[in-house]
């Protein structure tokens, strides 16, 4: 195995090749479960939280995957598996042509240096106590690569990459201001050029005129370096802005999947709709016109996820059929092949689902509101 | 008269640092069965207004007006603030989970609520009570679900049994900060509604302190966007998103993301809001802003009638005159896409 490729080498023009641009992830069937203890007695029952459930995905080079769905969908957790920071239940990762879904940590080394993650909270993922240099050059200590005076070099080029004063080497994060260290957290990101950067609610503790500067800042950082990008919010606007394909998840399931455009304007599955049309839009007058669907209930236990499709219970179009079979993901309505959604009955061009009422029994419809897993 | 009439209000706080200028004159009303939005970013000072006004800001040098029905609630004695707290303006927080109490159950707190301010509701009646609030804000099985604790409701579920506290005793005023924010958008979609038809019920006004510009296009009546501890500019819905006159406010809305149509590169402000402890002299903005001339830099713009109306105020020196202003606009505009291009 080729380990110590220079990470610059054949790369660079990546982002212009929109769509044939090489597969450079592809997650095949994976299953992550986390035991729970259930009940007070000792040796209880075994239970197990369904956080990522059979998801299929794949990641063109150069490109960006928006990941969306809520709070406890699964989508954080999908993302550390895909880093390996989770081992997997069952499934297969698949990274620039190599497995990595169970290989040791010794063997996983080289590529956690092309797997980079971007975190939400740029308060909780800075050490208080360190300068931001030494901060920012930790992945070279980590490798072994660079040291001294060549390191401070390498950091401080890091550092205006970002956009930061590279004079403020030897500042502490308290210094700086909220958007700032989102920088200092995309500059040790970017410490080997990696080919996949994770972003897991990158913007999402930011103010909005902030929130700006930081997305303009990944997307310069992805046309020059030709990164990819896994981007996972709970913004929706922020997500079509940046992706080129959106996965929605719903209870560790991916619902829908398809190129950004088709998502927005066709919508197959009842829970992208809502999603969609949830989403307050800053403008008073579209906010007037548009229909919202308000879903009923809350999200199911992930413990004791529904039969067949999960979102039936809230679904305005279930039927008995959603209730016994697991949709499969594939185009619907005759939609493109890159456009699929696991919907049996999925919404058609200019329906309105929100006049739709579920035709399965009330009793089967009792929400289930346990405890939902954090993402 | 309005419900609420804010005037002149300053709040400060001594730090080790040294004094932080949180509001320095913020002046706005709300009338009855209104919904006053706040907008502004973190540290512009919108939660600590209305935490003032409810005199929930201990140890801080407060001057102004906050005149509630005639009451100037900054001189108001404790007692009388105990009073007025929760029966006649009722609050809700960004996250329910800390504001309700873990070891108590939700029904209960609710109970207590109203048990407090009104004396001659049996606990009975009281519980009662609370199991009708909670079938008014969509809870389901109400009646079973009141004897939860907050841990077993989810997180919409908690927004909306603060809700229900809130509005137990019928308050004139609801203010809810940030009330959304820590919760998902098709739960979000549920609150706000709750929120609308709560006050189509009981015609209460309702003040939402947010940072999101979608909320606020979606329900509120009147706008007000803060920076820097002051008002920028206060204005109804629609001139705030469709013609607006502050610097601000307009750069606020171009750097959200479409929604619909083109994805352009986002125009972001430059820059990052002042320290509430070292302000600029001058407009607070002036350092960020696009079109910052001299004067910005010196002399404080006053709030003051802006373009369409006496309703519209603006706190900026660009023209007051709408042709003015947008030949100005597309001068400035037109020299940032020249430099970037």
């Amino acid at each position: 195995m080729n380990r110590e490729t220079t990470p610059t080498a054949d790369r660079g023009t990546a982002n212009t090749g929109a769509d044939h641009g090489e597969v450079l992830l592809r997650v095949e069937n994976l299953v992550k479960y986390f035991p729970v203890q259930s009940g007070q007695l000792i040796r209880s029952k075994r239970d197990f939280v369904h956080a990522v459930d059979d998801v299929s995905l794949e990641i063109r080079q150069g490109q960006t995957l928006g990941l969306v769905g809520e709070t406890g969908c699964g989508k954080s957790t999908l993302a550390r598996c895909i880093a390996r920071l989770h081992d997997i239940t069952s499934g297969k990762i698949i990274f620039d042509g190599h497995d990595i879904s169970t290989i040791s940590a010794r063997r996983m080394r080289p590529f956690r240096r092309e797997i980079q993650m971007i975190f939400q909270d740029p308060y909780g993922s800075l050490n208080p106590r360190r300068r931001v240099g030494s901060i920012i050059g930790d992945p070279f200590a980590i490798h072994h690569i660079a040291s001294g005076a060549e390191r401070k070099r390498r950091v401080q080029h890091l550092m205006e990459l970002v956009g930061l004063n590279p004079e403020h080497y030897n500042r502490f994060p308290a210094e700086f201001s909220g958007g700032q260290r989102q920088r200092i957290g995309v500059a040790r990101a970017l410490a080997f050029t990696p080919k996949l950067i994770i972003c897991d609610e990158p913007v999402s503790a930011l103010d909005v005129s902030i929130q700006a500067q930081i997305i303009n800042l990944l997307a310069d950082l992805q046309s020059e370096l030709g990164l990819t990008y896994l981007f996972i919010a709970h913004d929706l606007s922020v997500v079509r802005h940046v992706s080129n394909t959106v996965a929605v998840m719903y209870l560790g399931k991916v619902t829908e999947q398809s190129p950004v455009e088709q998502l927005w304007a066709h919508p197959r599955h009842p829970y992208t709709d809502a999603l969609l049309s949830a989403v307050p839009i800053p403008d008073p007058e579209f906010a007037g016109r548009r229909e919202r669907i308000i879903l009923v209930g809350d999200v199911p236990s992930p413990i004791n996820p529904p039969s067949g499709c999960r979102f039936h219970p809230r679904c305005p179009k279930a039927r008995q059929a959603c209730v016994e079979e697991v949709p499969e993901l594939e185009p619907r309505l005759g939609d493109e092949p890159d456009h699929r959604a696991a919907c049996l009955f999925p919404v058609e061009d200019g329906e309105d689902i929100s006049k739709s009422r579920p035709s399965i029994g009330a009793d089967k419809r009792v929400i289930e509101t346990g405890l939902v897993a954090g993402s | 008269m309005s419900l609420l009439e804010v005037d002149d209000l300053h709040v400060s706080f001594r730090t080790a640092d040294g004094i932080v200028q949180a509001v320095r004159g913020v002046s706005f009303h709300i009338d009855q069965g209104q919904t006053l939005g706040i907008v502004g970013e973190s540290g512009s000072g919108k939660s600590v207004s209305t935490q003032t006004i409810m005199g929930l800001t201990r140890g801080a040098q407060v001057s102004g007006r906050a005149l509630f029905e005639g009451r100037d609630l900054l001189t108001a004695r404790p007692e009388e603030m105990k009073s007025i707290r929760g029966a006649k303006i009722g609050m809700i927080f960004q996250d329910p989970l800390s504001s309700l109490h873990p070891f108590y159950r939700v029904g209960w707190q609710i109970v207590e609520m109203i048990r407090l301010h009104d004396h001659e509701v049996s606990k009975r009646g009281a519980h009662q009570r609370a199991v009708d609030l909670l079938t008014l804000v969509g809870i389901p099985q109400a009646d079973r679900r009141v004897d939860d604790f907050p841990h077993q409701f989810s997180g919409g579920m908690r927004q909306r049994a603060m809700i229900a506290m809130a509005m137990a005793l019928n308050p004139a005023l609801l203010i809810a900060d940030e009330p959304t924010t820590a919760l998902d958008v098709t739960v979000q979609a549920q609150v706000l509604q709750v929120i609308k038809r709560m006050q189509e019920e009981f015609g209460t006004a309702v003040i939402l302190i947010t940072h999101d510009l979608g909320v606020v296009a979606d329900v509120a009546d009147d706008v007000v966007v803060m920076y820097g501890g002051a008002v920028m500019e206060h204005a109804d819905r629609l001139t705030i998103f469709t013609a607006n006159h502050h610097p601000y406010t307009e750069g606020l809305l171009q750097s959200l993301p479409a929604y619909g149509g083109e994805r352009q590169r986002l125009r972001s402000i430059p820059g990052q809001p002042p320290s509430p402890i070292n302000l600029p002299p001058g407009c607070p903005f002036a350092p960020r802003c696009a079109y910052v001339m001299d004067r910005c830099r010196t002399e404080v713009p006053p709030l003051a009638p802006a373009l369409t109306g006496f309703d519209h105020l603006s706190a900026c020196w660009l023209p007051r005159d709408k042709a003015a202003r947008d030949s100005l606009r597309r001068k400035v505009l037109g020299q940032v896409v020249t430099a970037e291009a």
